[in-house]
């Protein structure tokens, strides 16, 4: 199978302009009918829905944020009524609080055409097993690429996250040819592949994957090649636009088909908020152009990535996206979530027996991140007994577990150890080799 | 009851010769030391001539410490003596966080321990004919 939706993949340049034209128009109109938060960012610059006219009128329209969606929370960005909505999902904010993201039945149909379309560049057709092993739940992994492999016709296995050893055998027996997973994780799973003596090609029939989630680099992408014999395709999604499958890449490679006839991207600087020329990097921004439930009009994303116009071997005519080589923000991204400092910090300022005064340590271990917060003890936390430090560590411990969603290694220092700094960012060290 | 310091150490390379160093600039004198420690951190517990300047010169070098009481007893040197005096305290229900010897003066051996009870740990000492110090 070349294509999911050839007539859509593969349009004219003059007819995906006029059928994104003909979408922003409506859905400018939607949005103002129908969310309170866009009528008033359009009526604060006196800008009416008539006066978008078509796609190269999108600059005129106002940004969207995170916050937007924070303060909105939980249903206040929501176009669509309860009758009309099917699902919801959500991603952490920074403030603990989480962002919600809202879907119709026909924007899960939408979500499910573009994950389908990233499954068949990785090589599915209607005769694949599609071994899913993202989490299932409030994240858009694991769903997305399950109602994906179903919309295509193939056949879905919700592995689900975690349990290796069940992985390897769900693999091995069922004989999936498509996984979806993060890179690190599929690293992982080669790695213990080869201690169970399982070997690819005569024990495990892979031969293509979906990896995302995380940020990965062409050398992981050349090593997942290799070890398992498939084809490694990228794919980026995000849940406040819809999940996995906004952009993927193809079987050439040359950066991620955008699934640009449903989601439109721009690039802006980060500074300035200006539009860049084609090609050049800058943090990613997202209009929805037929979503219902939730739409988002020129959503920043913070993600640092440059678009490419130039025509791909394959015959898609997608504008195309380069990998993600940052963020504008200060969010992390550690095993697949997504975790910002301030969260951390709010947690540490909750507890008397810390001080706010703390160093965050990301790296990469055997192929899984690993997250350290080094935190001062308050001057009169001091105890001689062992046990009591220990207490304080373990509750911390148990705090960020439940607060950020990922196990932290909790590492205690006296008072006046960290280095006072002005920025945010010399908290972190991030010795994850990405870039 | 007697006084000693406790430190906290992060484990970090030289931080308890960075503690000593601190007292022999002060010119006080070290008379028991002993450490508890997991991989992460560790709990410096110590006797010195002089804990009120201790204390001081410590938190000013930026260590975290505290001054803690211990009940201090001199056990007869005699086989069995400490047993018995543990079993008695045990008996009476009082319980040990930690403890450790210390150089005193004469033959007998002298003990530190911390207890959440001092006073009764003390009437049990006492009953038991024991030499609190
Ligand atoms: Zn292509």
């Amino acid at each position: 199978m070349k294509y999911f939706q050839p007539e859509l993949e593969t349009m004219s340049a003059a007819d995906r302009r006029a059928l994104q034209s003909e979408r922003l128009v409506s859905t400018v109109k939607y949005v103002y009918e129908r969310q309170k938060p866009y009528r008033e960012k359009m009526d604060a610059i006196k800008l009416r829905p008539s006066d978008i006219k078509g796609i190269e009128d999108i600059w005129k329209l106002p940004y969207t944020q995170k916050s937007d969606l924070r303060n909105s929370y939980p249903f206040g960005m929501m176009a669509a009524t309860r009758k009309e909505l099917v699902r919801l999902h959500a991603s952490s904010a920074t403030t603990g609080k989480l962002t919600v993201s809202g879907y119709t039945k026909h924007d899960i149909d939408v979500w499910a055409d573009c994950a389908a379309r990233s499954l068949v560049m990785a090589g599915a057709d209607e005769e694949s097993i599609v071994h899913v092993c993202y989490g299932y739940g409030l994240f858009t992994g694991g769903l997305g690429m399950h109602y994906g492999a179903e919309k295509l016709g193939a056949i879905a296995v919700p592995a689900s996250a975690g349990n290796t050893q069940r992985q390897l055998q769900l693999l091995a027996d069922f004989g999936a040819d498509i996984i979806c997973c993060t890179p690190s994780y599929a690293i992982y799973l080669i790695e213990e592949m080869e201690k169970a003596g399982l070997k690819p090609g005569r024990d495990i029939k892979l031969k293509g994957g979906c990896f995302g989630a995380e940020a990965w680099t062409e050398e992981m992408r050349a090593e997942i090649e290799r070890r398992l014999g498939i084809r490694a395709c990228d794919i980026y999604g995000l849940s406040e636009i819809s999940g996995p499958g906004v952009s993927g890449d193809c079987e050439y490679k040359t950066g991620m088909h955008f699934q640009d006839d449903h989601y439109f991207p721009e690039i802006v600087d980060t500074e300035t908020l200006e539009p860049l020329p084609m090609g050049e990097r800058g943090e990613l921004v997202i209009t929805t152009l037929d979503r219902t439930g939730m739409p988002l009009i020129r959503y920043r994303t913070r993600d640092i990535a440059a678009l490419d116009d130039t025509p791909c071997p394959c015959g898609r005519t997608t504008i195309r996206m380069k990998r993600i080589t940052g963020r504008s923000d200060d969010m992390l991204i550690i095993r697949g979530v997504n975790v910002f400092p301030s969260q951390i910090e709010s947690i540490l300022l909750k507890d008397p027996y810390v001080q706010p005064h703390y160093h965050i340590n990301v790296d990469r271990v055997n192929n899984l991140d690993t997250l350290e917060i080094v935190v001062e003890l308050s001057p009169d936390a001091m105890s001689d007994t062992m046990s009591e430090i220990e207490a304080i560590r373990s509750r911390l411990s148990a705090e960020m577990a439940s607060g950020i969603s990922v196990t932290a290694k909790i590492t205690l220092v006296s008072p006046g150890t960290i280095e006072r700094s002005e920025g945010k960012s010399k908290r972190i060290t991030d010795r994850r080799k990405i870039k | 009851m007697i006084n000693q310091i406790a430190v906290f150490l992060e484990n970090r390379k030289g931080r308890i010769g960075d503690c000593c160093e601190v007292l022999k600039h002060a010119g006080v004198n070290l008379c028991s030391m002993s450490i508890a420690d997991t991989t992460d951190f560790g709990i410096l517990r110590m006797m010195t001539d002089d804990n009120d300047k201790a204390l001081f010169y410590l938190k000013a070098a930026g260590f975290m410490c505290a001054a803690v009481p211990l009940v201090a007893m001199q056990v007869p040197d005699k086989p069995g003596a400490l047993a018995d005096i543990l079993i008695a305290l045990d008996k009476a229900g009082v319980n040990i966080d930690y403890l450790y010897s210390f150089a005193g003066a004469g033959e007998n051996a002298h003990i530190g321990f911390k207890t959440n009870e001092p006073q009764k740990a003390e009437k049990v000492l006492t009953e038991a004919g024991v030499k609190i110090i």
